[in-house]
């Protein structure tokens, strides 16, 4: 609400982030761990098993968990060093009020209640039901995320709930709805091994889903040929058979410039097309559009390398496609994964050993979390809000009539456009940090300036926090007990470590009490996370994603259980679309033509260069975590600019020079990396840091149409050598938006 | 104790990760003057005794490798023991159990002939002196041996990554 109650730089110093490297009991080789408990990773949608080592009410350490199959004891940086979360000095141990000139007090939770409660109340009040919003977020477990789905619908009663994953996983949602049917990887990754030709398009795979790398070079070692889609030469891309290095936004030329190919070549499955698809006439009558010289300046490469694509991928025995976020977030991701799937059914490789396609899904329970109710247009099981069979089966689960489950609602950055226009005026939310992770952030901090009462559940004052009238202390994932989905559609068990400290409180407690002071106790009234797993169950049976035959006993005997999975002797379905039959009720994929079209904003005489932005293998998501352990700070400790020798020599830029990279909207004051392995016509800004060093200071909140998720791969920039910063800002340490 | 290099990011993303090679004739023991430096009889080298280290840094200038390290918090060298708390009761060391591509691995030579195309050789040339390491490298077929030159940092370039010269390619 309103501005910060005291300067950041007080907040920085009571609040964080602070770095952590030492664990709970010190650097000591003699204490023996009380027990080792087999969970998961908190961060990716990997969701790597590891176990925890736990002494007394303390997580002390970490051991590789070796039998576990996704990953077999493999881990990255941020998985071996999640523990320093624990015992952490900025860890919450109750929830907090702001306090003007002071920053936020510790208050009881009584008081702490009462208040949200009241707010929720008086606003809905004053400006109705839809005037309060609830964010919710992919690194919820299923039980909370489906818990939060509820809480909207049953206690709030508001339209507007959704979550982080809209920045995320929507495009690829969308997109794989339309096609094939369901939302979801069509394969274990198990089937990476054995494809002959590998595509992956949009994927940092090496720094964002590292394990899947072992995946990669394991089909490579069976002779397979691997294909990169990227701007930058990623680890994974330098490897690569053919690196492809195509234009921010521009992989609809690849792609149809490679089926354009494959006609041409006879390198099309008519058969399978004809039985198992419809729509191919139509994708067909654009793709022959795509003559190479044409795909060829789409995509911004040379026509040979989409030729040599075509060549490889074309008659291959068996073949996997994945993509991820640089395909995704654009204002036609929906579109460009479409484009991805048609590469797919041409060649009727999907659905059996070693064809297969798949999402990589980037947050912990990014695939979970977007099945069971926290995304406006849902309902659990992958229900649909608006289907009146579906609003009727989930109506009577939770006891309700089905007129008061409120309609589709609306999603993040349009929450965002109604608190600027004034019709939100509130908002809860849990598992997000938007002034990290939104576009715009200059917008964002304003429409989170403009509400009348912002509560956020979290475990560290994130920069979001900052900004709330009431913080709820709530609890890490090893605080917690609970099921993700990870990226290959397999549920999973994370299991409890330790209880929270001081007075922090497991968050499903925090919501149903809330619930409870809305007026709705009684259909929140579980005594555990396995009874809201048990709902779930039920709640989501006979849905397309259906949990009724999942277990938490069944996971932990089956090391996992993929949906569907629509009975107890059901043993779940790993691969999807066997024998082409296909998620739609015709049991057929609907393929989809498309035509490229440009970014919302392409660079121009003002703004001559693409910003685009990403990740770093030592952070995590807005980094309000990963930013507070020291090793992972220590390991590339503040956002630099990438940016070719070519075009820095333009602009009179040398490596480690302080750089202003500016769009229409904000700027960031870095320094410079000068690098060969990224496009000349390109920077790149990982986005995990905050305040002067945020990369989303500078993206636009332009969305695709139709899954709404945020361009945030291409913006208009310029660069220009900038003097070293002496602001209070750029004093802080580097963790907490710093500059060195 | 691992060291991660990075070894030309202007140029490249290359990295290469150095284990301690566990030298059949270690010189990091030979040069040291305390004789802080064993190796057990199943060839692993131990990182330096504390009683007997005198923080001298003989072993860290004579590695080829560059796998010793100085700690002045504690006036002592530092360097992998092959996870010796690990390795010495069946376990794995802990770079190679949770190296998420595989690039690191601890198995047998059976397994990598079985599973991987490259050739685990173990034999090194420094100018002069030939080393034979524990640790193996997979290469190329092709190759017998390691000949290790010597390049000079910032002098060396390579554009064989450079994404400008790929994209004039046609």
């Amino acid at each position: 609400m309103a501005k910060l109650p005291v300067d950041v730089v007080v907040l920085v110093d009571q609040f964080g982030p602070r770095l952590n490297r030492i664990p709970a009991t010190g650097w000591n080789a003699d204490i023996e761990p009380d027990r080792l408990v087999k969970t998961h990773c908190c961060f990716c949608g990997q969701q790597c098993g590891i176990q925890l080592k736990v002494k007394g009410n303390r997580v002390i350490g970490f051991e590789p968990w070796e039998d576990f199959p996704f990953n077999q004891g493999r881990l990255c940086p941020k998985g071996v060093k999640r523990y320093m979360q624990d015992e952490h000095p900025d860890r919450l141990k109750s929830p907090l009020m702001r306090k003007e000139g002071t920053g936020f007090v510790p208050v009881s939770w009584e008081e702490a209640m009462d208040k949200v409660a009241s707010e929720i109340c008086r606003i809905q009040q004053t400006f109705g039901n839809d005037a309060f919003a609830l964010i919710g977020g992919a690194s919820l477990t299923n039980e909370k995320a489906y818990l939060m789905g509820k809480f909207a619908r049953v206690a709030v009663r508001t339209a507007n709930i959704d979550y982080n994953g809209r920045l995320c996983m929507v495009s690829a949602g969308v997109a794989s709805k339309k096609v094939f049917g369901l939302d979801r990887s069509a394969n274990p990754w198990s089937d990476i091994p054995k494809a002959k030709v590998i595509l992956a398009a949009g994927s940092n795979v090496a720094e964002c889903s590292p394990i899947t790398t072992h995946y990669f070079w394991q089909a490579r070692e069976n002779g397979a040929k691997i294909i990169i889609l990227d701007p930058r030469m990623t680890p994974i891309a330098r490897n690569a058979d053919l690196y492809i290095p195509v234009r921010s936004g521009g992989d609809i030329g690849v792609f149809n410039g490679m089926l354009n190919v494959m006609i041409e070549r006879g390198w099309i499955d008519r058969a399978f097309l004809a039985q198992h698809t419809t729509g191919w006439e139509q994708v067909e009558e654009i793709v022959r559009t795509y003559t190479p010289e044409y795909a060829s300046k789409v995509a911004g490469v040379p026509a040979s390398m989409i030729v040599r694509a075509a060549e490889i991928w074309g008659p291959a025995e068996t073949s996997f496609l994945l993509h991820a976020r640089g395909l995704e977030h654009h204002s036609k991701g929906v579109q460009n994964c479409m484009a991805a799937m048609n590469l797919v059914l041409a060649t009727g490789r999907i659905g059996r050993e070693g064809c297969g396609y798949a999402m990589i899904t980037g947050q912990g329970n990014g695939q979970g979390g977007r099945e069971h109710g926290q995304k406006c247009d849902q309902l659990p099981g992958g229900r649909d809000i608006e289907n009146p069979e579906h609003r009727k089966y989930v109506a009577g689960i939770w006891g309700v009539p089905e007129e008061s489950i409120p309609k589709k609602g609306l999603t993040f950055v349009p929450i965002l456009e109604a608190i600027h226009a004034g019709k939100i005026k509130g908002m809860l939310s849990i598992c997000c940090n938007p002034m990290v992770s939104l576009p715009n952030t200059s917008w964002v901090r304003e429409a989170l300036e403009k509400l009348e009462f912002y509560c956020t559940i979290d475990f560290f004052l994130s920069e979001a926090g900052r900004y709330a009238d009431v913080v709820l202390a709530g609890s890490l994932m090893e605080e917690d007990e609970g099921t993700t989905t990870n990226v290959e559609g397999r549920v999973i068990h994370h299991r409890k470590a330790v209880d929270p400290p001081a007075d922090a409180l497991v968050d499903w407690k925090i919501i149903c009490d809330l619930a409870a002071r809305l007026g709705a106790g009684d259909k929140f009234s579980y005594n555990s996370p396995a009874q809201i797993f048990e709902e779930l169950r039920v709640a989501s049976k006979g849905g397309p994603n259906d949990y009724y035959g999942i277990t938490w006993e069944r996971i932990d005997h089956e090391q996992g259980v993929f949906w569907p999975c629509p009975s107890l002797d059901h043993p779940g379905t790993p691969r999807l679309y066997e024998g082409g039959r296909f998620a739609h009720p015709d049991g057929k994929a609907h393929m989809q033509p498309v035509e490229w079209r440009p970014a919302a904003e392409e660079p121009d005489v003002d703004y001559p260069v693409i910003l685009t932005t990403g990740r770093v293998v030592s952070q995590y998501l807005s980094g309000s975590q990963t930013r507070r352990i020291g090793a992972l700070v220590d390991q590339y400790p503040q956002p630099l600019c990438e940016i070719h020798p070519l075009l820095a020599k333009r602009f009179g830029i040398n490596e480690g020079d302080f750089v202003k990279v500016e769009s229409r909207r904000g700027s960031v004051i870095v320094r410079a990396a000068v690098v060969k392995t990224i496009r000349p016509d390109t920077v790149f800004v990982p986005y995990h840091w905050p305040l002067e060093r945020a990369a989303n200071n500078m993206t636009v909140r332009d969305i695709d149409p139709m899954s709404n998720i945020p361009e945030y791969k291409i913006c208009a920039v310029r660069v220009s050598k900038a003097p070293e910063p002496e602001d209070s800002i750029s004093e802080l340490e580097v963790q907490a938006g710093g500059i060195r | 104790m691992i060291h991660l290099e990075t070894i030309m990011r202007a140029d490249s993303v290359q990295t290469a990760p150095q284990v301690c090679m566990h030298c059949e004739e270690p010189i990091c023991a030979q040069v040291c003057p305390a004789d802080a430096i064993k190796k057990t009889p199943d060839g692993i080298v131990q990182s330096s005794l504390k009683p007997r280290c005198i923080g001298c840094s003989n072993c860290v200038l004579a590695c080829p490798f560059g796998v010793p390290k100085y700690r002045v918090e504690i006036n002592q060298m530092m360097k992998c023991d092959m996870c010796y708390d690990r390795t010495s009761i069946g376990k794995r060391p802990m770079c190679a159990t949770v190296c998420p591509s595989g690039a690191l691995t601890y198995t047998t030579r059976e397994d990598i002939e079985r599973t991987r195309q490259g050739l685990a050789i173990r034999n090194w040339q420094f100018g002069d002196e030939a080393v034979r390491t524990k640790v193996n490298v997979l290469v190329p077929r092709s190759v017998e041996r390691i000949d290790v030159g010597v390049e000079q940092l910032g002098v060396t370039h390579t554009d064989r990554y450079d994404v400008a010269a790929l994209l004039a390619g046609d």
